[in-house]
């Protein structure tokens, strides 16, 4: 019974550190610009799809793909912002609401028409396999992405806060026009500020192919636990969405657990209902 | 050195600045006195490039600047200190200093440059040096207006624009800030044009001044001029006011 109750808090703890990743791209975009990303679920499901085919393809281990994936979807992420995002930026929220929404509806559209609403999965990668500490079998594509999560959202955080750039990007979501005072183009740190926030996404697509399955709809689950995820860190606060997303991973399995595991996102959505209700600017956030 | 030429301004369908013209010489201080509400900010952010006037010119050095993004405008050397101070509230002191330089930084040589432009800031603001490490947000006003000026010096800016800068502060930290400012100007020969409420202040400071009033040019001239003028002591100065109270 112990060694379950460890094995669960374990693996929630893993899985809450790559729940933080997906939610800093959407937390860092929404504190730049105040628009949520509808999508952001989507290009994770998107970015899964690249490491499926670079394996598919070209035989590549999503792990060795992870760079290449991290940087198309940084493209994807400038690209976005450009053609979609930019026109919109002033716009009525409800406006801002649609289009992020239509992207949302436009990706998996696509996604089923190009690979069908199959569920896909690699058979072997380089991590397959688990390690043994005791009565705890840690699967390892699990621990490498708790890992590499950890890594980006670190580096991410080095970047921002001691960086040039990096506090260029502080800056324009701290106070536009001081910034552009100071002669920061916020057009260009918006256009930044998505292809980082997209790109955070593409490392943890790559890193999740290793274990889970790929299909048009798996942006819909990690897309509503993200949102739980940047209520409760705050919107905006990108170590807040840190700090939240291991709550949020602990908070499922445990109440899967205790309860089962039919419950687990019902507790995932009262935590978000409970945070709208006490503290809406979440834990960290401004406001 | 800075011209402007009957430029209108406009938020939407607010006509915010009337066929405004004025002009900036090498190294003098001209102040832009009026009410809330006259449209000093909404001069100093058309400059800035940060609400381009819909018509007229901006010329700097012969050269038109209307047309320029607010980097542009920066990248020329002409900085602002905004209204309410502005600064990067969560950011250190030293941070808010190094955004300053942001543009210069990308040169070479730029880091090395910028370091020295600090330790001048530092020079005129001792009390930025000691608090360097310190938020921005945890500052007291007065801190965060010297901050706020250090910020703009960074650029190294031949024109300062800067919006009222006495706001909500004790007479004695306004004298030191006006101290610096008058120094700038003597010394570096840095151009400045400050926008103020204090007109008493402002006009002792200036040599020149302009008198807004719903966005159009009323009055400028010497600021002693200004200063004896009986619309401005009447609405600026309240020395009609005074004088009813001491009779
Ligand atoms: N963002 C805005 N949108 C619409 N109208 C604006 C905006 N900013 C200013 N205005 C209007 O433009 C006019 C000039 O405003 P501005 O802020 O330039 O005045 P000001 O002289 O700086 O006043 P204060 O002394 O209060 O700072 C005012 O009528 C104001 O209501
Ligand atoms: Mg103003």
């Amino acid at each position: 019974m112990e060694g379950v109750f460890i094995q669960t808090l374990v693996s929630g703890l893993l899985i809450g550190f790559l729940y933080a990743l997906i939610a800093v791209g959407l937390t860092m975009i929404f504190g730049m610009m105040e628009i949520v990303n509808f999508a952001h679920g989507d290009y994770l499901m998107i970015a899964m799809y690249f490491s499926y085919w670079f394996f598919v393809l070209f035989g590549m281990d999503p792990l060795y793909s992870l760079p290449a994936v991290t940087l198309l979807l940084f493209g994807l992420g400038i690209l976005t912002y450009y053609l979609l995002i930019k026109p919109i930026i002033n716009a009525p929220m409800l406006s801002q609401i649609f289009v992020t929404f239509g992207v949302l509806i436009f990706l998996r559209g696509l996604a089923t028409f190009l690979w069908k609403v199959d569920y896909r999965m690699i058979p072997q990668t380089v991590l397959s396999g688990n390690i043994q500490l005791g009565d705890v079998y840690i699967g390892i594509p699990q621990l490498t992405a708790a890992a590499g999560a950890i890594i980006c959202n670190g580096l991410l955080l080095w970047f921002l806060k001691k960086t040039r750039l990096g506090m260029a990007l502080e800056a324009v979501s701290e106070d536009k026009e001081a910034a552009r005072l100071m002669g920061i183009n916020s057009d260009r740190m918006f256009a930044l500020a998505w292809g980082i926030g997209i790109a955070t996404v593409g490392v943890a697509g790559a890193l999740l192919t290793s274990f889970y399955y790929v299909f048009p709809e798996v942006g819909a689950n990690f897309g509503v636990i993200t949102f739980v995820v940047v209520a409760l860190g705050g919107f905006g606060s990108v170590t807040g969405a840190f700090a939240a997303g291991i709550i949020v991973g602990l908070v499922e399995v445990l109440s899967g657990f205790l309860i089962g595991p039919q419950f687990k996102f019902m507790f995932v959505l009262f935590l978000y209902l409970a945070v709208v209700l006490i503290r809406p600017q979440g834990l960290l956030g401004k406001k | 050195m800075l011209t402007i030429k009957n430029i209108n301004t406009y938020y939407g369908q607010v006509h915010a600045l009337k066929n405004v013209s004025l002009h900036l010489q090498e190294g003098e201080i001209v102040t832009l006195i009026g009410a809330n509400g006259a449209g000093k900010t909404t001069l100093l952010n058309s400059i800035s490039g940060i609400v381009p006037p819909k018509s007229g010119q901006i010329l700097f050095s012969g050269e038109p600047i209307h047309e320029l993004p607010p980097h542009g405008i920066v990248e020329r050397g002409i900085s602002q200190v905004p209204e309410g101070r502005q600064v990067f509230k969560p950011l250190s002191v030293e941070d808010n200093l190094e955004l300053g330089a942001y543009l210069r930084c990308r040169k070479r040589d730029g880091k090395k440059e910028a370091k020295e432009t600090m330790t001048m800031v530092f020079d005129l603001f001792p009390i930025l040096m000691e608090r360097r490490k310190q938020l921005a947000g945890t500052l007291s006003g007065g801190e965060q207006q010297m901050l706020a000026i250090g910020r703009a010096l960074m650029a190294k800016p031949k024109i300062m624009l800067l919006d009222e800068p006495s706001m909500g502060l004790a007479p004695l930290v306004v004298q030191e800030i006006f101290r610096v400012i008058e120094n700038l100007a003597r010394e570096k020969k840095t151009t400045v044009l400050l926008v103020e409420q204090n007109a008493r202040v402002a006009l002792k400071t200036a040599s020149r001044g302009y008198v807004l009033e719903t966005g159009k040019v009323i009055l400028d001239g010497d600021a002693a001029d200004l200063m004896e003028n009986r619309d401005v002591q009447r609405a600026y100065l309240g020395r009609d006011k005074k004088e009813i109270w001491e009779r």
